[in-house]
């Protein structure tokens, strides 16, 4: 089980679900639902928070919040289905 | 649109950075009205505009991202559709980025599921043409059910259709919530405003269930506009990376970002500090070369007085204040509106998290070295609540300009010019420090304050970064000059008054002792300085003054330093002119004789001299700390409007500069 926090920048991935159910409806209404696809394009300089893209723009959040989504690395999605 | 009237009322609602307030400007021009929302720090924005012979008043909302809001900014938005809804709100005009549409849609069809006549502002159109985006027009109109204008408020086009349409404006017939899983989960609710209605009202268990409901219900709206998308917007399969993101890439970096986000700091300081001294200078003079006028065309009198040393020399201390706050706002807005703000947020929140502060304190506490009153003014860009009662709570404490007179004339009486260490100089040193002592302070309060104050608003960064734009000139202009309007009418309003308290306080004594004093300085041939002096001594504010010499006493105060206190609520740096006064050392600006007069003041009984070490330090250390600033006050309930804030600052703020100045004395002593 990965969560956002623990992506790489470039790394893109797919939203599972949600581990904080008020954050979760946050996310969905900033158009992070299960679902979308998401990238990691920014981390600050200190190493919090970060930055994905997402949904055709960029959403900052801190590591904390990210932890709390639930997500699928973009590459394992395409291997289970040519599996 | 059934029955004609002669003013309709429109809503302006859509997300954060949808373009909205430049559309609102567009549409209302100079008629602009800026107030508060009752209870709440949310500015609200009101304004008109004639077509085709009829009103239409609008409101400009708080963005908000959809219904069921998550701060208090998208809490008075929804809440004043709602309790409009019925009869004050006829139409809602929905504001969506072209470029991002899918998410900015969610919170249209929410409200088309309100029932209210809707239009759909599609903004920033020439944008999406630039990304090769089609939005196929017709089809949205069908699949929404409300009319779909093609709108670009930077250059004001579409603006006349939007009117038209406005006129035009209608309920839609298209649902987008599941009814049926509704009325299931909530049955006695007849409608989905009902359910909206719902969420303010409700209890522990109803709110389980209608968050439950938001989930379920957003999660198939986006897969409605899924839909939607598909059959109504063309978009290239490959977004080219974004010129944001690669601009991101230098103010987000490790070591370019902090020496771009510095450089910033360095011009705004340099502007508000130094650049603003001129027109502040200008202003003080204007006003004191038409007191002397005034006071010399006038008849001589009360009246005369009053209104010279009270009424004009309050609205003198209110106007200084304007190239302070229009400097500031300008830049503040310049870097909001060019979406700089959010990255400088981004790249501090890490360390200001720690303090209970985010990103966008930064730039209203480093003002707050010129002064603390513009600065508690922009901290309305800080949405969380918390963060921002903090941030205008502690900023007072930073060392504003009107202490360095004070600081100067004390650490005079310490310190010669001859005093080095290495070559720099003692005076030099002190007075950094007591910059350095006004920054820790602040960040150990607010430290504090991230745990006593409680708040129901969840404290989360899910911040959209925008895309950087060009700052929109007539945007920032207005929003300047909306800044220094409220300032002089709300704030204004208060320092006036309480000028002119201090007016009296100082200017009256009981019964007719000035006349006597007056009778005995003709007999005894006084000097006009000595004379003002004893008047000074003998007026209210010096009975008070000596009056609080017993609490004063403790922190090596004695009732001159009492009356100054008193006075130099007004501002802090009248401390320096009242204590010229009351040593009859003549003009305040010469504070050479004053601070020589204070080094060699000595006791009466003791002949032991008043101004020791341990008596500096304590005063410095005093106006460091104490709240001496009515100016300050007034900004922050005009900020927050609740008395219940100043008040606390007041509070803190004195009893920490008297804890302080107690220990440093009583050490030192």
């Amino acid at each position: 089980m990965i969560t956002i926090d623990q992506l790489k920048i470039g790394q893109t991935a797919v939203v599972k679900e949600f581990k904080d159910d008020f954050l979760s409806l946050k996310f969905i209404e900033m158009g992070c639902l299960p679902g979308e696809i998401i990238k990691l394009v920014n981390v600050a300089p200190l190493g919090d928070p970060i930055a994905i893209e997402v949904s055709g723009y960029v959403l900052s959040l801190r590591k904390q919040e990210a932890s709390t989504v639930i997500v699928t690395l973009l590459n394992e999605v395409v291997l289970n289905k040519t599996n | 649109m059934s029955t004609p009237k002669n003013t309709y009322h429109i809503a302006l609602v859509g997300n954060p950075n949808s373009g909205k307030s430049t559309l609102f400007n567009s549409l209302t021009g100079l008629t602009q009205k800026t107030g508060n929302y009752a209870g709440v720090t949310v500015e609200k924005h009101e304004g008109k505009f004639d077509h085709n012979g009829i009103t239409f008043s609008i409101t400009d909302l708080p963005g908000t991202y959809s219904l069921f809001p998550k701060s208090i900014d998208e809490e008075v938005a929804c809440k004043t559709i709602l309790s409009n809804a019925s009869d004050k709100l006829d139409m809602i005009v929905i504001v969506a980025d072209a470029t991002n549409i899918k998410r900015h849609l969610l919170l249209a069809t929410q409200l088309i599921d309100l029932k209210i006549p809707c239009v759909l502002a599609l903004n920033m159109i020439d944008e999406a043409e630039k990304q090769n985006i089609t939005i196929y027009k017709n089809e949205l109109e069908n699949l929404l059910g409300i009319a779909v204008v093609f709108v670009n408020s930077r250059k004001k086009v579409g603006l006349e259709e939007l009117k038209n349409e406005i006129l035009k404006a209608k309920v839609s017939d298209s649902i987008f919530y599941n009814f049926e899983k509704q009325a299931k989960a909530f049955p006695a609710l007849k409608s989905y405003k009902e359910l909206i209605d719902l969420q303010f009202t409700c209890d522990a268990d109803e709110s389980k269930l209608i968050k439950q409901f938001e989930k379920e219900d957003n999660i198939s709206r986006f897969y409605k506009l899924n839909y939607i998308i598909a059959k109504c917007v063309k978009k290239p399969d490959q977004l080219n990376k974004s010129i944001s993101q690669k601009i991101d890439t230098f103010f987000t970096h490790k070591f370019f970002g902090f020496l771009f986000f510095f450089l910033i700091l360095f011009i705004v300081f340099q502007f508000v500090f130094f650049v603003a001294d001129l027109p502040m200078t200008w202003i003080e003079e204007s006003f004191a070369s038409f007191m002397n006028y005034a006071a010399n065309a006038l008849p001589v009198g009360e009246l005369n007085d009053l209104l010279v040393n009270g009424v004009l020399a309050g609205i003198s201390g209110i106007v200084v204040f304007v190239p302070q706050i229009a400097l500031l706002f300008f830049f503040i807005t310049v870097l909001e509106d060019t979406g700089y703000m959010a990255r400088a947020s981004f790249i501090l929140d890490k360390v200001m998290q720690k303090f209970g502060l985010n990103g966008k304190s930064v730039i209203p506490m480093i003002s707050s070295v010129a002064c603390a009153i513009p600065s508690i003014m922009s901290t309305r860009t800080i949405s969380n609540w918390k963060t921002r009662i903090i941030t205008i709570l502690v900023t007072p404490l930073i060392s504003c300009s009107a202490r360095l007179p004070v600081y100067t004339l004390i650490i005079g009486i310490m310190f010669k010019d001859e005093h080095t260490i290495y070559g720099f100089s003692y005076k030099g040193i002190v007075l950094m420090g007591m910059y350095l002592l006004g920054f820790a302070a602040a960040f150990l309060a607010a430290i504090i304050l991230k745990f006593v104050l409680k708040t129901n608003e969840k404290n989360y960064f899910i911040m959209e970064l925008p895309v950087y734009r060009m700052p929109q000139w007539q945007t920032v202009g207005m929003l300047v000059f909306k800044k220094v309007k409220l300032f002089l009418f709300n704030a204004g309003k208060i320092i006036l008054a309480i000028s002119i308290v201090l007016w009296f306080l100082t200017s009256h004594a009981p019964s007719n002792v000035f006349a006597q004093l007056e009778e005995k300085a003709i007999v005894l041939n006084t000097p006009s300085d000595e004379l003002n002096a004893q008047k000074l001594e003998h007026s209210y504010a010096g009975i008070f003054g000596k009056k609080i010499e017993p609490f004063i006493a403790p922190i090596g105060f004695d009732w001159k330093i009492g009356i100054s206190l008193i006075t130099s609520f007004a501002a802090r740096e009248v401390f320096v002119g009242t204590m010229a006064t009351i040593y009859s050392s003549g003009d305040s600006d010469n504070t050479e004789t004053l601070r020589e007069k204070l080094a060699s003041e000595k006791n009466v009984v003791t002949q032991a001299p008043v101004y020791t070490t341990a008596v500096c330090w304590s005063l410095l250390v005093f106006y460091a700390f104490a709240m001496q600033c009515m100016s300050t006050l007034a900004t922050t309930y005009s900020e927050t409007k609740h008395w219940k804030w100043p008040f606390i600052q007041l509070v803190f703020m004195s009893v920490l500069a008297y804890g302080s100045s107690f220990i440093v004395f009583n050490v030192l002593k």
